[in-house]
Formats: structure tokens, C-alpha cells, sequence
């Protein structure tokens, strides 16, 4: 949490399947026990199928905030697909709203029936760009793919997150909670992801780009 | 196991509001639950089933909603405390038994949880379910935050045991299908209390109209007690310029609003924890500090015309008013409450603007959502074996040509009234209805209707509802085709058991009830394919389009692939020929991906050709069926 609010509102967004409400709910319990409210927004059930996914977590030191943050007061889009954070950021978004965004395309199914187009990688980074405050690009699938399963996707890119320190979690505070939710081999796996995606934001050098909390 | 059964009393966690109201539960000694699963209410039963075993529950996935209210009942009979959970498309079937439990009552505590889904987001209704509380006059608890679930759900039982009546709990998908803080209470000791029915005192509802005249007194009295509720509760100013009076969600967004706008020292909020009887004491006071009130709440303008009417009632003592809400337009008549209609609503009234982003950056997220933003249509899952039964039957309807169609239900092959499944499906609605049309228009032959009608029905639907149309459509011999698409689960809803497997609710065994003998014993003529043999399924339909006469029940089955996904291997490594793949030139019309439309199957606009997403594709293999070149290729054993 910046230390000019009292609350954070962050979006985790993609398509149904990447494991977006798992993610939020271990975030959540992460930051519950710190002492923090917390509130965790879910659109799934028919989303499951193929569809856009978002959650919207809400953290305050003061009260439970509602299930849903208002228009343009997203502080924080994690995009686990870049077309649907793109689509967050133009409703939640704001001039301060910080994105980290997977770069695998998932292409609907109106795309590649021809029926609609999905933007170029450039247009798209472009105007996430011209959306937010800090943009961090992380191909996420492609790192997730190499180590054996794209569903790890989703934790390298709270790996990279959480290295932002935007969020009120200390090192370790994220992953005690972690195993709690997994064992034995996913849960190696998981750490793996989390340590991969704090590299590939580590990595990137943007100019203005917090490497550590603030 | 589940986090509802936890023994730490005082200590706070994150939990779901279905989690919460299921904690809620086991507080009050809940020992028999069931319900039919529907979201947003299906976790309820299924935490409430990971414990049954360890803290001695009985608890079922029945085989629809009206049975599992009966089943419930029957606990509170035998001096159990039961819940019954549902959607609110399932009150609808349960509302026959609960319009007589009101007057039967009932013994041990009974709490009938029913969660509604504002804007539709997974139902094919928008339907606010607190009118049946004062239809059935029973009352009725609405939870503002996780916190309240658990608590009410507590006070639900006290409340339903102290008054001999069941207690009715609303959630809504933003309450029971989000999540916050809750602290827990103290879960009592495992009870081990042998059920019985006292047959000395039968309960029965005789005569109706004293006990409907008891019942009405029982409210009366109700509504006092509701006055001084530690759920209904007002914030703000001794004289506030506007009073919002809400319930539900609407508190937490309220509160939010008055923050974003800077008016809590000038707008007061009352909340309403106690939904019917209203508070009406309560109420009259805090209308009595203000002129002006605002209504805000989900579907229905419930709160909205019960208010208004008390203050009719009180006019003397408090004045005229002038009201807003979604009679005046200021809220939406349809869709979920969020903070910013509050924002809307409040800001109109008070005169006072808000901006949540600058006009460059609202003209530029503008412009990217208007250029940028392909739609995200929802379609089968990669590998879904509907998306194989609606390809044979698209084509069989095709050879057929006689203008065929298809009549749907609920569950995930209703997705099939868009392009995932080829707009087969014409009409339908409700569970079991695609059998009910079906048997309808299958009697109009007579009359000169030519187009054969298919009934589509999932294997839980079967069960659910769809018997007594199929037994309709038999018995008035009706020419009909039924299509069962048995994939071995409640999928839409999350895989839950039904009465055609042998298990039930968390690890409890249960007998399979064979949906093929049911069918022929009503004299239906039954065949059984798997919709991954193409050639043989679409055969089958056309056979069964083109017999004249009877009741046809063709049973498509295949488990559903997110069963198979977490305990097989794949079918097959596909894979597309780029030789044999003739790209735009071929004639196909891009068959595999603008009209098949597996996620799993992209177009590589560069080389012109059909590609597969090795991310998406699960290897079923059922697309290679569809190339007319043959250039989609599988291979046994995927890694």
C-alpha cells in the first residue's frame, strides 16, 4: 500500500482458466493475516467458459470495503492477458494506475472465427502506455511454458507484483501463506514461478520503477 | 477440508460469503443440509459437505430444489437444525412447499438461504427473491458484509426455532460469491442427538386460515423486535438533507459514495439488516430527521414500495416526503448496485459533481475500448464434448433440411443459442423446458407443423425437471427427439454429483439411477453415441430426425473434459499439416476456425494457415474431423 492512501484497489484480470481467482483468494488470505481488511470482488461461474475473468481485491487498514472499486480507481492492474487489461484499464483506470502485463495473447474465439481482429502487440502496449502511471511488460506464458505448465503463469506474475512492492507484503509473508494452499510438487513449482517472476521484473530496468516497497 | 470447520474461536479470516454463511451454520448446530446446486449458491452445500463426516452432518445434493426445502424439512421434523440452499431460479421450484411450510411451521430451526444474481452474470434470470418473504409472510435476513453473513445465519436458526417458522437468508453474487473478513465464533459441541418424529403432535396446516391469521400477528410482532436489531442501523447526521435507505450490498457502497463526494456530514445512511417484517418503528423514526429519501437496492423497488407505504400509513406523524429511487429513474430499474450508480443517484439529488478521471484520460480509454477491444464471446472449453454433439447435430439438421431447430434448458450447452454452438438452439429458458416445448410443438403435426423439434437436456437437468415433460410428450405421443447430454456432472455449477452417479455430496456414496432404463420404461425409443464418433452420432440424429413417430431419446455421452483434465492424459498430440492446409485458396471458407470455433484452433494470419494454441489445445482430437483436406492431424499420447 502507498503511504499516501488508506486503501488499494487492484485488478487481476485475464480469461477463465488461468487461475486469476485462485491468485487473489491466496493474496487475500496473505493480507488478511497481516491484520488488513480485505475484499475480494469475483465475476466467474459462466466466465469460466472461455470469457474475460476479473477480481477486484480492495485492501484498507480501516473498514471492508464493497465487492466492487469504483470507475477510474483501479491503483494497480495485473493483466494475466493484454487485451483484458486493456479492457480493465479503460473502465478502472487512471493516471496513476500501475499495469503488469502478461504477454500472451489468448485470442477469443470472435478473432480467430475472423469476425473481429485482435490489435497488434505494439497498439496494445501503446495505449496501456497511455493508461497508466508505470507499464512492466513480462512474457509470463512463455516462461511458464518452459517450465513445464502455463497455469504458472498466473504465480510469476504475482511474483512480479509482489517485487513492486506495492502491496504491504514483506518477502516470505506471500509464500508462508503460499504453503498453506499447496504441497509437494506444486507447491515447488509455485515458489519457482513466484522467484521467476521477481527476475523478470527485476529485469527490466524502467526508469521510475520501484525495485523495492515503498 | 474445508476452512468452515475451523476451531479457533476470536480469530479472523478471509472467507467467502457462502463460506461464511456455511461457518454460520455449523455455529447454530446445523445437522442436515441440501439443495440443488445453482450459482451463486453452490458453495454453501459443498464446504458443509467437506465437514459433514468429522462434525456428524447430514448433507445432500438433491435431486431439485422443492425436494431438497422437503428433505430440509424433514430435519426440523425430527428436531435437526436443516438449511436449504439455492439460486433464485430455484425458490421458483421449491416456492410450491414453502407456500405450505409458512403455515405448517416447523420444529428445530430451519434457515432456506437463497442467493439472487443481479445482472444475470451466471443465470438466465434477473429475479430478486424478497418478495417471496412477503408472499409466504416468513421473515427474511439480508447480510451487508461477510461478517453479517455468518451472524445472521446464526440468528437465522435462533430466530426460525424461537418463532416455529423458517427463516429466510438472501445473499446476492456480491455477498455469497465474494469475499472478506470474518471472525469466528464458537463452534458448539458435536451433537449426537438421535433423530425423531413425535407422532403424538403430527404437524399439518389445519385450518389454514387461523393459521394464516396467526402468522400475520406472529410479523406484527416481529417487526417491533426487528426495530431495535443490531442489523438495522443509521449513520450519519441528526437531520440529514438526504436519507439513503438501503439493504444488502448497498451499504457498503453507500458508505463509499457519501466518502467519495464529502457529504457524511449532510447525508445519513439507514441500513436495513432485517428485510421483512420491516422495521417499522425504525423506519418511521429516521423518515421522521428528513424530507428527502433515497431508495438503493437490488432488482426490485421491494424496499422502495414497502417504505412508502408505511410512510403513507404514517403521514400524520411524519410529514411529506419526496422520494427517489428507481420510480423516479435515478437507480436503474435492472442490474447490480455498484458505488458509482450510488455516486450518480446521490450527486443528481445533492447537486454536487463527480469526476473520477481527467477528460484527456476518459477520452483516451474512450477511444481504446471503441478501436482496441475484440469481444470475449463465451464458448465450449477446449476438448467440451457439447461443442462435438452440436457439430453432428448442426449438421443432421442441415441434411435433414426441413427447417429443424432445437429447444434448450439450463446448463452449459445453452451457451448453444450463440456460436458456440452453431445457433441451434432456438427457444428455451427454464430447467427442463426443452422437453416441455418440445412435447408441445411434437403434437402440432397434426395440425400440419413440419419442422422436427430436438429437446436438449443435460444428465443433472434430466433428473431435475425434465421427466415429467418427457413423460407428457410420451403419453400424448408426441413426435419428439430428446437429446441427453450426459457428461458425467453438474458442470455449469462446478461438477457436482447427480442421481445418475453413484455419489453424492462431498464423499458420501449414493445409488446411480439409470438414466437409459428410465427412458425406456417410458416407452421411449433410447439410443446411446459417443459425440466423439461423428460419422455414427450424426447418423443417429438424422435416424431419429427422420422417424415419424414417437418419442426418440438419443443419450450423447462423454465426460466432461474438466473432469477428465485433472485425472488423464491427453487423447492426442494435434497437430495441423502445413502442406496438406490449403489456407484461404482451399474453398473451406476457414471451416476449423470461423465455424467450428475450438479456442484450441487459431489462424496464423501470416502464413494464411490454421494453427493449434499448444496452450489451449487439450488434445481431444475432435477437429480433425472437421477438415475437409484432412490436414489437421492427431497422434496418439500426448506428453
Amino acid at each position: 500500500m502507498t503511504a499516501t492512501r488508506e486503501a488499494l484497489n487492484l485488478i487481476i484480470t485475464g480469461v477463465g482458466g488461468q487461475g486469476n481467482v485462485l491468485s487473489s483468494q491466496i493474496l487475500g488470505q496473505a493480507l488478511v493475516g497481516k491484520g488488513y481488511f480485505v475484499t475480494i470482488g469475483e465475476t466467474y461461474g459462466a466466465s469460466q467458459r472461455g470469457g474475460s475473468v476479473m477480481s477486484h481485491i480492495r485492501v484498507s487498514g480501516r473498514r471492508q470495503l464493497s465487492p466492487l472499486i469504483p470507475q477510474g480507481q483501479a491503483d494497480v492492474v495485473l493483466g494475466l492477458e493484454p487485451v483484458e487489461a486493456l479492457r480493465v484499464l479503460t473502465g478502472y483506470g487512471y493516471r496513476e494506475t500501475v499495469v503488469i502485463v502478461n504477454t500472451r495473447p489468448i485470442y477469443p474465439v470472435d478473432v480467430t472465427s475472423g469476425d473481429e481482429s485482435y490489435p497488434e502487440a505494439k497498439e496494445i502496449e501503446s495505449a496501456l502506455r497511455n493508461l497508466s502511471r508505470e507499464l512492466y511488460l513480462v512474457p509470463a506464458t512463455e516462461k511458464a511454458v518452459e517450465m513445464g505448465s502455463p497455469i504458472l503463469g498466473n504465480m510469476i506474475m504475482i511474483g512480479a507484483l509482489l517485487k513492486l512492492g506495492i502491496l504491504p507484503l514483506r518477502d516470505g509473508e506471500f509464500t508462508r501463506t503460499l504453503e498453506r494452499n499447496f504441497q509437494g510438487k506444486r507447491l515447488e513449482a509455485n515458489l519457482q514461478a513466484l522467484k521467476t517472476g521477481a527476475e523478470l521484473i527485476g529485469r527490466q530496468g524502467n526508469p521510475g520503477a520501484p525495485e523495492t516497497g515503498r | 477440508m474445508s476452512v468452515i470447520a475451523r476451531d479457533e474461536e476470536g480469530k479472523e479470516f478471509l472467507f467467502m460469503g457462502n463460506e461464511a454463511i456455511a461457518r454460520g451454520a455449523l455455529e447454530a448446530g446445523v445437522r442436515v443440509a441440501a439443495a440443488y446446486p445453482g450459482t451463486p449458491s453452490t458453495d454453501i452445500i459443498e464446504n458443509l459437505s467437506q465437514v459433514a463426516k468429522t462434525r456428524g452432518l447430514y448433507v445432500e445434493w438433491s435431486v431439485n430444489e422443492k425436494v431438497a426445502l422437503e428433505v430440509a424439512a424433514a430435519g426440523s421434523y425430527s428436531g435437526l437444525r436443516s438449511l436449504c440452499a439455492m439460486k433464485q431460479n430455484g425458490l421458483n421450484v421449491a416456492s410450491d412447499f414453502l407456500l405450505n411450510v409458512n403455515l405448517i411451521g416447523i420444529k428445530a430451526g430451519m434457515v432456506l438461504v437463497v442467493c439472487d444474481d443481479p445482472s444475470a452474470h451466471s443465470s438466465n434470470n434477473e429475479q430478486d427473491s424478497r418478495p417471496f418473504a412477503r408472499m409466504a409472510d416468513l421473515p427474511l435476513l439480508e447480510p451487508a458484509t461477510f461478517q453479517e453473513a455468518k451472524d445472521m445465519t446464526r440468528l437465522a436458526f435462533e430466530l426460525s426455532e424461537e418463532l416455529g417458522v423458517v427463516c429466510l437468508l438472501r445473499g446476492v453474487t456480491r455477498t455469497s460469491h465474494a469475499r472478506g473478513n470474518v471472525v469466528l465464533g464458537k463452534l458448539p459441541p458435536i451433537d449426537t442427538r438421535k433423530p425423531h418424529f413425535d407422532t403424538a403432535k403430527p404437524w399439518r396446516s389445519q385450518p389454514i386460515a387461523e393459521k394464516h391469521n396467526r402468522l400475520h400477528q406472529l410479523l406484527d410482532r416481529l417487526q417491533e423486535t426487528f426495530s431495535s436489531s443490531p442489523f438495522n442501523l443509521y449513520e450519519g447526521p441528526k437531520h440529514p438533507e438526504l436519507l439513503l435507505v438501503t439493504g444488502g450490498t448497498g451499504w457498503l457502497y453507500s458508505r463509499e459514495a457519501l466518502e467519495i463526494l464529502g457529504l457524511e456530514n449532510s447525508v445519513g445512511i439507514l441500513k436495513i439488516g432485517t428485510s421483512w417484517p420491516l422495521p417499522e418503528k425504525l423506519l418511521v423514526e429516521n423518515l421522521a430527521k428528513t424530507d428527502r429519501v433515497l431508495f438503493l437496492e437490488e432488482v426490485e423497488p421491494f424496499l422502495e414500495g414497502n417504505v412508502k407505504e408505511i410512510a403513507a400509513d404514517h403521514f400524520d406523524e411524519i410529514g411529506p416526503k419526496k422520494f427517489f429511487g428507481k420510480k423516479t429513474g435515478h437507480i436503474p430499474v435492472f442490474g447490480e448496485m455498484n458505488t458509482d450508480r450510488v455516486i450518480a443517484a446521490v450527486g443528481k439529488i445533492m447537486n454536487v459533481s463527480h469526476r473520477a478521471r481527467d477528460a484527456e484520460y476518459e477520452a483516451q480509454a474512450k477511444e481504446a475500448a471503441r478501436t482496441l477491444l475484440p469481444n470475449r464471446t463465451l464458448g465450449f472449453c477446449p476438448g467440451c464434448p457439447h461443442r462435438a454433439s452440436y457439430w453432428a447435430i448442426k449438421n443432421a439438421l442441415q441434411l435433414d433440411n426441413r427447417e429443424g431447430f432445437a429447444t434448450y434448458d439450463i446448463g452449459c450447452y445453452a451457451l448453444a443459442r450463440g456460436p458456440a454452438g452453431y445457433h441451434v438452439l432456438k427457444t428455451g429458458g427454464a430447467m427442463g423446458t426443452g422437453i416441455g416445448l418440445a412435447s408441445g410443438f411434437g403434437k402440432f403435426s397434426e395440425m400440419g407443423f413440419e419442422q422436427p423439434v430436438i429437446a436438449m437436456c443435460g444428465d443433472s437437468t434430466f433428473f431435475h425437471a425434465a421427466l415429467p415433460g418427457l413423460i407428457n410428450a410420451r403419453h400424448h405421443r408426441a413426435n419428439v427427439v430428446m437429446v441427453i447430454l450426459d457428461n458425467s456432472a453438474t458442470a455449469m455449477t462446478g461438477f457436482q454429483p447427480h442421481p445418475g452417479i453413484g455419489k453424492s455430496a462431498g464423499e458420501a456414496s449414493a445409488e446411480a439411477v439409470d438414466i437409459e432404463g428410465i427412458c425406456r420404461a417410458i416407452g421411449a425409443k433410447v439410443e446411446v453415441t459417443d459425440p466423439f464418433d461423428f460419422e455414427g452420432t450424426r447418423a443417429k440424429v438424422l435416424k431419429a430426425l427422420e422417424d415419424p413417430s414417437g418419442v426418440k431419446v438419443l443419450i450423447m455421452r462423454r465426460r466432461c473434459q474438466m473432469l477428465k483434465d485433472k485425472e488423464e492424459a491427453a487423447l492426442f498430440q494435434v497437430r495441423i499439416d502445413p502442406e496438406k492446409c490449403l489456407g484461404e485458396v482451399c474453398g473451406c471458407n476457414r471451416l476449423c476456425t470461423r465455424v467450428f470455433k475450438c479456442p484450441g484452433l487459431i489462424w496464423d494470419p501470416s502464413a494464411g494457415k490454421a494453427r493449434i494454441d499448444e496452450v489451449i489445445c487439450v488434445g481431444c482430437g475432435i477437429c480433425a474431423e472437421v477438415c475437409p483436406q484432412g490436414a489437421i492431424r492427431k497422434e496418439a499420447g500426448k506428453s
